[in-house]
């Protein structure tokens, strides 16, 4: 890498250098979630490693706690294989300290629960989140009343603080919620728990033109979508599409830590083949 | 220090503890519930309102009774009992359902939900829906189903729907995850019950405030007995409710010494115990910031006690505000203890207690005998046993 390129790198993040590409493209962006450590260490690494070759534009990682207050079924289930595996914080960042060995360029943003963070320490969390290669983090049950716990110190850090716009964030709210998030903006498109049931494409149009007369950030929409027809459809308006519960129940479903990992990748070939042609199939 | 009725702050905090954390689809309900309990609590109509279904439905001031014959037993402290297991479904429980199911009833919502343990708080819930005609769907540990049949089947028959929760231990907590993600999901007409001193502000501030009814009955009814305050009260604690009830009408009373009394399971140094102050470190769950049974790496345990009501990781932020600032004294009861204790007071006073206010009387056992005669102390009796029978006959190797 020469000198320039890391000039590059270190004023902007990858995330938005990601974002920043895929516009030049002209497509929507792929982010794939899975549970770090589900079903367990090595398979979820090999997972995690396969995952930009299969064709996520952007990785986020669960880190597994033992009350997902917001996610359904399949993601409880699968942070509950974690931590039966022995998963903990400081192995979910090795991990990623591990696959950034060898991609330094697709953003990974941890995904979870304020408590681990807490107890680990919000400090050194964060350095060492930095120092493994992590883009950005979403903490569900840390609302914009709550910035001052870690939002504001992992901006410090350089780290997307990216947050969740729901259904019920009313054009009155949503100043505040977009006020100290950086990298994009993750549109939940259904009231409900991860993996249940989903938005119409016109309901995802609406809140995605009405995201954009607040905000310059790309808009990422999930919550429910299963399929490649499905991720094309939200591909159409919406800068990124999040798939999470359909493929983590396909770990879930496998019967082999090797289908595990085949059927996540390939899953996520076909959901980016979705993303990939949903405007030009217009 | 803050002046404690200026508590929790604007964001919900009590000192460190307490907040909003929860995620960004509940905020806005939040936010709005909290708006609608400000204007509530100074609207005298519905203090008005409050205070007819507290004496007619409920059957308020429920009595402050001298234990007499376990004052002599223990030949120290003089003994009284805040009599909440003789309101309207058997505990306090209710004091605060009524006032929640009034403010759900301001705000429009006509489907209300609740996490229950023992049953209680579901129980209470489920009654208080009934009255005012609205869809009840109460979550619960599938384990606790096991213990608690006699309750599931109260609130069945009251028209609640009972939903068994599988995930985690099957207990308290995981009812509360289901009762969170139930709330996401039905954002336009639930309005959600929680029934003790936890959750996301104005959670437990409003929970407590219904509560304080027992505090200051308590307060007039000691003055009236007595012409001055009690020296001591003592209640169980599993999220906190019937002790912060109790105590918090009390804590500018400097000569008033209280003590909480969590579950100790089977000892806190086994590990096997529901005693989040004495046994666990602070965290966020549920919506706050409080102390909590967890690992290193800050995943929650599951509490242990033989009691439902108290089998939670958790408890209220102001517990563990005043834990901190240490104006209350928060010790710990052995399941054995409890025990003890529970058959003590049916054989000495004639009254039943349930298994969680046993672990407040098991810590008068010990305190009582080593207190002056003149020394008041008042526990409360925050509920009945009829619901324990099955997990003490089991407990004692008895069946029926």
């Amino acid at each position: 890498m020469t000198a320039q390129a890391n000039a590059t790198d270190v004023s902007i993040s990858r995330i938005t250098q990601r974002f920043e590409d895929l516009k030049a493209e002209g497509r929507s962006a792929l982010v794939t979630f899975v549970t770090a450590g589900d079903p367990d260490p090595e398979t979820s690494q090999a997972i995690l490693d396969g995952l930009p070759a299969a064709g996520a534009d952007i990785i986020e990682l669960g880190m597994p706690f033992t009350d997902p207050m917001a996610d359904g079924p399949a993601i409880q289930k699968g942070a509950q294989r974690a931590l039966k595996a022995g998963q903990n914080q400081r192995k979910t960042l090795e991990m990623v300290r591990r696959f950034r060995a060898h991609d330094q360029d697709t953003p990974i943003v941890l995904m979870g629960y304020y408590n681990p963070i807490y107890r680990y320490g919000v400090e050194a969390f964060l350095n060492d989140a930095a120092e493994a290669g992590i883009d950005g983090l979403i903490v569900v049950d840390l609302p914009p009343e709550h910035d001052g716990e870690l939002c504001l110190p992992a901006a410090e850090k350089g780290l997307n603080f990216i947050r969740l716009a729901t259904p019920t964030t009313d054009d009155a709210r949503l100043p505040k919620v977009l006020e100290n998030t950086s990298g994009f903006l993750y549109y939940v498109s259904v009231a409900g728990v991860t993996g249940a049931g989903s938005a119409s494409s016109e309901a995802v149009e609406k809140a995605v033109e009405r995201l954009k007369l607040h905000s310059t950030l790309p808009v990422a929409v999930g919550f429910g979508i299963k399929t490649p027809e499905h991720a094309a459809m939200v591909a159409r308006s919406a800068d990124a599409v999040v798939v999470g519960s359909a493929l983590v129940n396909t770990i879930e479903q496998a019967e082999s830590p090797q289908a595990a990992i085949e059927g996540v990748h390939s899953l996520t070939h076909a959901l980016a083949q979705g993303v990939r042609t949903a405007r030009q199939a217009g | 220090m803050t002046a404690l009725s200026a508590l929790p702050d604007p964001q919900g905090f009590f000192g460190d503890f307490g907040g909003q954390f929860v995620a960004e689809t509940l905020m806005p309900l939040i936010l709005e519930l909290q708006g609608c309990y400000e204007a509530a609590k100074d609207d005298p109509a519905f203090r008005e309102e409050l205070a007819y279904f507290q004496r007619d439905y409920v059957g308020r001031p429920s009595p402050l009774y001298f234990a007499e014959r376990l004052t002599e037993h223990f030949g120290g402290a003089k003994i009284y009992f805040k009599r909440e297991e003789l309101n309207h479904t058997g505990a306090h429980k209710i004091n605060n359902c009524i006032g929640q199911i009034l403010l759900a009833k301001r705000m429009g919502k006509n489907r209300i939900i609740a996490e229950t343990g023992a049953g209680m708080h579901g129980v209470a819930t489920a009654t208080v829906a009934a009255r005012f005609g609205m869809k009840c769907v109460v979550y619960m540990g599938a384990t606790d189903i096991d213990r608690q049949q006699a309750n599931v089947f109260r609130m069945r028959l009251l028209g609640a729907e009972v939903i068994p929760v599988e995930s985690g231990m099957g207990t308290l907590k995981d009812a509360m995850n289901e009762a969170l993600r139930d709330w996401v999901t039905n954002v336009d007409d639930t309005f959600y019950i929680i029934g003790t001193v936890a959750g996301p502000h104005p959670y437990p501030a409003m929970v407590r405030d219904f509560q304080a009814v027992i505090g200051h009955e308590t307060r007039d009814q000691m003055l009236e007995k007595e012409q001055r305050l009690p020296d001591s009260l003592v209640a169980c604690i599993g999220g906190g409710s019937n002790a912060m009830g109790l105590f918090h009408p009390f804590l500018k009373d400097e000569s008033v010494h209280m003590i909480g009394v969590e579950a100790g399971g089977h000892g806190i140094s086994t590990g096997e115990h529901a005693a989040s102050l004495n046994g666990g470190e602070p965290g966020v769950l549920h919506g706050n910031r409080t102390y909590l049974l967890q690992n290193v790496d800050g995943q929650i345990q599951d509490a242990h006690s033989i009691s439902a009501g108290l089998d939670y990781p958790g408890i209220g932020p102001e517990h563990a505000y005043l834990h901190s600032t240490k104006r209350v004294e928060y010790v710990s009861i052995t399941d054995q203890e409890a025990i003890d204790a529970f058959q003590l007071c049916c054989r000495k006073e004639g009254i039943i207690p349930a298994l969680e206010t046993a672990h407040a009387l098991a810590e008068i056992a010990k305190r009582a005998p080593e207190l002056p005669k003149d020394h008041l102390m008042v526990v409360n009796l925050s509920g009945r046993g009829d619901k324990d029978m099955t997990s003490v006959a089991e407990y004692l190797g008895d069946s029926f």
